[in-house]
């Protein structure tokens, strides 16, 4: 089994990222952010909580982690980032209009008759999306396949799939885990935002996960945990994933849901539902005041 | 009589025509796929000797995907596959796959249009002893309901072998249904087979009435036509392997050529094969059609021969259905 020592990790969290390597993800976390705001409010429905909690996590990936090119998004070397819980894919529009997929202006077409931005993402609508998600529990089967078949053609692309906490209610889920530990992949990282919510409540409350770290580790998957919004962090906790090849590797990210919009985090009843216009102003005010710590603002 | 352009076997008629199940030509199917593209894997759920996944196991077994009992997992990483460019064969009884596992097939497969290719065993009450919970009678339906999906259900072995091949060289979501029980091998090598096409496999002179039959009752569709034939009572036999997308202009044909329609098919009537008929029939040419299947009710235990028998699927039971449809009467069950 390979562990890394607590000197070692913090030589990796050194090497993994500059003081402006940081700035930058950060920066475009909150432009993702208020695009968020501004695609839900135009939208009138949709998912608010889990897409702002993931915001710094999906910057780091389009803007540090992924092997990818926004104007080829075909592109077969590419990483994978398979979404498996599609209902926060407003983070993913958001974050790839922001990567240069397409124009920012299109994100305000989420969910209207004709879009390439579905509620819940299809691949076939909107190049860049890898697969076609939203039914909760299917995405870790997908990536575990794709990461199976890199390996028998020995290719080196990374595949990387994140899921939801309330999602891991899914039988599916655990008869993935399983597969993907006794296969042994070692080019497949598992992302799971940890933000304790679920649409009827807080996930504890609506069903108990249990252990999720040693549920995960007895089945032969490497366990790591993070502050979902320290970039710094999670970008060293993906670095000691792709560092570890005889096991999956999951890493629990510790998110506030709503995170930027302090009248909201932590507020399950926010998980599925957009604000209204009202609402929206006032959010936004509040994102760019970064959550009140600026005195004043310059919306 | 037989229609000579199907090339049938030699000893159609005969006791000892060979009695081979549609599962075996899974077996050699994917096996002849896997030769010509490397691409080709077969995934199984805990059920590889039943299925006949083990026999391309034996010849690729780095290409073989044991999943354990997970069929929901299994349609997830089959659609995984094929999203990285392999063509997958999942294997697993059809109570099971697509029984257990529709949602699954419904996002990562259909909608999500990944050549994917979903091999359903055991289907039909003629699975026999293991009784109502394994006998799938409801995957016809829910397969053809899907967008994107190609509905196979093949006649014999041989049919089933050309079915698999056929599958794996195109784009398309491809449901294949398959049976356990050993039935007539009625096709040859040299029998023609397309994804899409119809067969005819009698043909009478002035036919009063068109068996169109899928799966392995064409077999006994052809039975009943042939004593029918003997009572100076003509009859079309269309085999229909592909049930969706359907051979509209065979069906238009045949429906215009005998005037009555009886589908049978080895599912409930309720949207499968022979609802499929009556959609399309319905609107461009209304006949009066029977639909012979399995009348919303579940299987039981007994042996295959048994069980067609009991649930009005035996060549003679269909000969009488049909004699009694002929003389005008709709009601004959």
């Amino acid at each position: 089994m390979l562990r890394f020592q607590t000197k070692e990790r913090a030589i990796l969290k050194i090497m993994s990222l500059t003081d402006a390597e940081v700035a930058l993800i950060e920066e475009k976390a909150e432009a993702i952010r208020e695009t968020i705001l501004d695609m839900l409010v135009e939208a009138k429905s949709g998912h608010t909580a889990g897409p702002l909690g993931m915001a710094d996590i999906f910057a780091a990936f389009y803007f540090h982690i992924l092997k990818h090119d926004p104007k080829n998004p075909d592109w077969e070397d590419r990483d994978r980032l398979i979404l498996s819980n599609g209902h926060i894919v407003p983070v993913r529009y958001a974050t790839m209009a922001h990567a240069g997929y397409f124009p920012i202006e299109e994100c305000l077409t989420l969910r209207k008759l004709g879009s390439r931005l579905q509620g819940h993402p299809e691949r076939l609508r909107l190049p860049g999306l890898e697969t076609t998600s939203g039914p909760l529990g299917e995405g870790l089967s997908q990536a575990a396949a794709l990461a199976h078949a890199f390996r028998m053609d020995d290719k080196p692309q990374q595949v990387y799939v994140c899921m939801g906490d309330g999602e891991q209610d899914e039988g599916n889920i655990w008869e993935a885990v399983m597969w993907a530990g006794k296969q042994k992949l070692p080019n497949i990282t598992a992302v799971i935002d940890r933000n304790n919510i679920q649409i009827d409540g807080m996930t504890e409350d609506v069903m108990p996960l249990g252990d999720l770290r040693d549920k995960y580790e007895s089945f032969g998957w490497h366990v790591l945990e993070v502050n979902g919004h320290d970039v710094r962090a999670f970008v060293a906790a993906v670095d000691e994933a792709k560092s570890i090849f005889e096991k999956p590797v999951a890493i629990i990210a510790h998110t506030i849901p709503g995170k930027g919009v302090p009248d909201i985090e932590f507020d399950y009843h926010w998980h599925g539902k957009p604000p209204t216009k009202e609402e929206g102003e006032r959010f936004m005010k509040e994102l760019r005041s970064g959550a009140g710590r600026v005195p004043h603002e310059y919306a | 009589m037989v229609n000579q352009n199907a090339a049938l076997s030699k000893d159609l008629f005969s006791k000892d025509i060979e009695q081979k199940p549609t599962r075996d030509g899974f077996g050699t199917g994917t096996i002849e796929a896997g030769k010509a593209d490397p691409a080709v894997l077969v995934l199984c759920a805990d059920l590889k000797e039943s299925t006949r996944a083990e026999w391309f196991e034996k010849e690729f077994p780095d290409r073989f995907i044991e999943v354990g009992i997970g069929e929901q997992n299994m349609a997830g990483l089959a659609a995984g596959f094929a999203l990285a460019g392999k063509v997958p064969f999942m294997a697993s009884y059809a109570a099971f796959s697509p029984g257990r596992n529709y949602e699954q097939i419904r996002t990562t497969i259909a909608l999500n249009e990944v050549p994917v290719k979903i091999a359903g065993m055991h289907a039909g009450v003629s699975v026999g002893p293991d009784g109502a919970t394994h006998q799938m009678l409801e995957d016809i339906g829910l397969m053809r309901m899907l967008p994107n999906m190609v509905v196979i259900n093949p006649v014999d072995a041989i049919e089933a072998h050309k079915a698999v091949v056929a599958a794996a060289k195109t784009k398309q979501p491809t449901y294949i249904r398959f049976g356990r029980s050993g039935v007539s091998t009625i096709t040859t090598e040299a029998t023609p087979f397309e994804i899409g096409k119809t067969l005819v496999l009698w043909k009478g002179e002035k036919p009063k009435v068109a068996f169109l039959a899928t799966g392995s009752m064409s077999s006994t569709a052809l039975a009943a036509a042939r004593a029918l034939s003997a009572d100076g009572i003509e009859s079309i036999v269309l085999h229909v392997p592909t049930i969706k997308p359907l051979d509209e202009a065979a069906v238009l044909a045949a429906a215009k050529a005998a005037g009555k329609v009886i589908t049978i098919e080895e599912h409930q009537i309720a949207g499968g094969f022979g609802s499929a008929v009556c959609e399309y029939l319905s609107s461009a040419y209304p006949v009066p059609v029977m639909r012979l299947g399995i009348h919303d009710m579940f299987g039981q235990s007994g042996t295959p021969e048994e069980l067609l028998e009991h649930y009005g699927l035996s060549a003679p039971h269909i000969t009488e259905v049909a004699r009694t449809f002929v003389g005008g009467k709709q009601n004959a069950l």
